[in-house]
């Protein structure tokens, strides 16, 4: 039988998905195993059950000082910047794309300028941002939705102009204005495809919120992990970097979940 | 007055003819088959019929109105592929036909509880009231055919344009169509045009047959000349055209 025609059966799927999960740790753990035993001050590969402890530390022990979780009170920081940049950035995104996507005169306006736009490297522009609106909360904000809203329009402009003309003109023989036709025929056919382009943008939109934490801010997750690194604190880092991939993970199947359940008649719900 | 008034209709896309000097009179109930050879220029036909396209010369005209400037709803429409809401179930899907002329293409409250009726009784009759709450994607091609025209008749239009609606259908469903179709026409006498390259269908649904095809053409410039309407045939009583009477072998040129 070919190799493209082998599938793994169901134990197999589970066992193969784990198991570059698994060589990484193993590696991890070797490559750390042999730095301790050669000095075992060593602060670059900290031993696995040394993270674990200071994870579960950082979970549950609060702050002498302030007396809260550092790590909650990072996330929930971290959080609010990304889901208000990314919140803001969709809403700009849903209505300028559909605008651009149905309306020919503002096609022929905005095409090329958001395709310009979206050529401008947002950390470039970040120093602007710091300038024009502060250290707090807002820079941050701006510079994610700067860096992820001309993809996101130009994906949602895109996928309307997918839309069969067919469709458009079987919509105006059954009398629909154009504002009808944006809501009942363009919007419900790419809010799924809206969706999928977002969970594509969270990468860069962590990208962004992370650079803008890292060089300003007093709290956050970026900000926590450029902080420590000055004492090398690698456990802390670690750790850091897990929590974010698996908040950016649980994100990312919250989208697709949401999708599949709110438009079963796309794809794969059917 | 005819009902439908094609007159002197030229079609070119840039500086290419596609077609040329259409001229035809519809009597309103008729049903018109336009077959010919593929690229002649038939769905620009019905484009410019539709009000999709204004032709470069000429005008159409229905019942003594103004040339329209954009499609709307006194002419409905059925193409091949794409003509029903994806993202509608098959009973929205036929109340669409009726709300969609509404503000924000919505109803609210009584009025679309009543159209919602209307609309399982418009499934009853198209046969399609036992999948009601499914997705046209769940749907064979002929049963999503059988909804998009059920669709285009429930927005009331006057006339009807087909672009080779059972050019997907395989043979058995085809037939099938033929007598949805014969039997919707029955009841409502509506004014139709269709474009099939399957000649049989066209004399068989139709009460006349419109040739599409080039009379001028240019060996060293194929594409210099457009399409014109060769021969007009009555379909009703076998088939014979009004300008040549004895010439048979055209059903193979077409
Ligand atoms: N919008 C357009 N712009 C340029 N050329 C077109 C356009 N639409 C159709 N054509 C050309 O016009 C010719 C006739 O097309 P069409 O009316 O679709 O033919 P038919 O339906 O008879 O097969 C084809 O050669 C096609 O390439
Ligand atoms: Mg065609």
């Amino acid at each position: 039988m070919r190799l493209i025609n082998r599938h793994p059966d169901r134990v197999g799927l589970v066992f193969l998905a784990a198991v570059p999960f698994v060589l990484a740790f193993i590696a991890y753990a070797v490559g750390s195993g042999m730095r301790l035993a050669i000095n075992p001050a060593d602060k670059l590969l900290p031993a696995p059950s040394h993270i674990a402890r200071t994870a579960l530390a950082l979970f549950t022990e609060p702050d002498k000082r302030s007396g809260t979780i550092l790590l909650w009170n990072d996330t929930l920081v971290s959080l609010r910047r990304l889901t208000l940049g990314v919140g803001i950035s969709t809403l700009i995104a849903l209505v300028t794309g559909l605008l651009i996507g149905l309306v020919p005169y503002i096609r022929a306006t905005l095409s090329g300028f958001v395709a310009v736009l979206s050529m401008i490297p947002p950390l470039a522009v970040l120093p602007i941002l710091f300038i024009t609106f502060g250290l707090e909360e807002l820079s941050k904000v701006v510079l994610i939705v700067i860096g992820i809203t001309p993809v996101l329009i130009r994906d949602t402009a895109g996928r309307v102009l997918d839309i069969p003309r067919e469709q458009i003109v079987k919509a105006e023989t059954l009398g629909a204005s154009s504002l009808t036709i944006a809501l009942r025929v363009a919007l419900p056919q790419i809010l799924p495809r809206l969706i999928a382009s977002v969970r594509l943008a969270l990468g860069p939109a962590w990208l962004f919120l992370i650079a803008a934490e890292a060089i300003a801010a007093e709290a956050g997750l970026g900000y926590r992990i450029f902080l420590v690194r000055r004492y090398l604190a690698m456990d802390v880092i670690l750790t850091y970097v897990v929590w974010i991939t698996i908040i950016a993970f649980v994100m990312d199947r919250l989208l697709l979940t949401l999708s599949r359940r709110a438009f079963p008649w796309s794809g794969a719900g059917l | 007055m005819s009902f439908v008034q094609v007159r002197g209709v030229f079609q070119s896309y840039g500086n290419r003819p596609i077609i040329e000097r259409i001229n035809v009179d519809v009597a309103e109930g008729e049903f018109i088959s336009i077959v010919g050879a593929s690229g002649c220029g038939k769905s620009t036909f019905l484009r410019l019929l539709l009000a999709e396209e204004t032709p470069s010369k000429g005008s159409i005209s229905i019942d003594g109105a103004a040339p329209a400037v954009e499609p709307g709803r006194e002419r409905g429409v059925v193409f091949q592929r794409y003509s029903v809401f994806p993202h509608l179930t098959v009973r929205e899907n036929i109340v669409a036909g009726e709300s969609f002329a509404a503000p924000l293409g919505r109803f609210w409250g009584a009025r679309r509880r009543a159209a919602l009726e209307r609309a399982d009784e418009t499934l009853a009759r198209i046969g399609l009231n036992h999948v009601a709450q499914n997705y046209p994607a769940t749907l064979s091609g002929g049963m999503q055919q059988r909804l998009a025209i059920g669709q285009a008749l429930t927005a009331r239009p006057r006339i009807l344009l087909l672009d080779e609606p059972f050019g997907a259908l395989d043979p058995g469903t085809r037939l099938q169509m033929h007598d949805f179709l014969t039997d919707l026409r029955a009841q409502t006498g509506m004014t139709i045009f269709m474009v099939t390259h399957d000649l049989s269908e066209g004399f068989k649904l139709g009460d006349r047959v419109l040739v599409f095809d080039k009379i001028r053409w240019d060996p060293h410039d194929p594409a210099a000349y457009g399409a014109t309407i060769t021969y007009d045939f009555d379909a009703r009583d076998g088939g014979i055209p009004y300008q040549l009477k004895e010439d048979t072998d055209v059903l193979e040129t077409a």
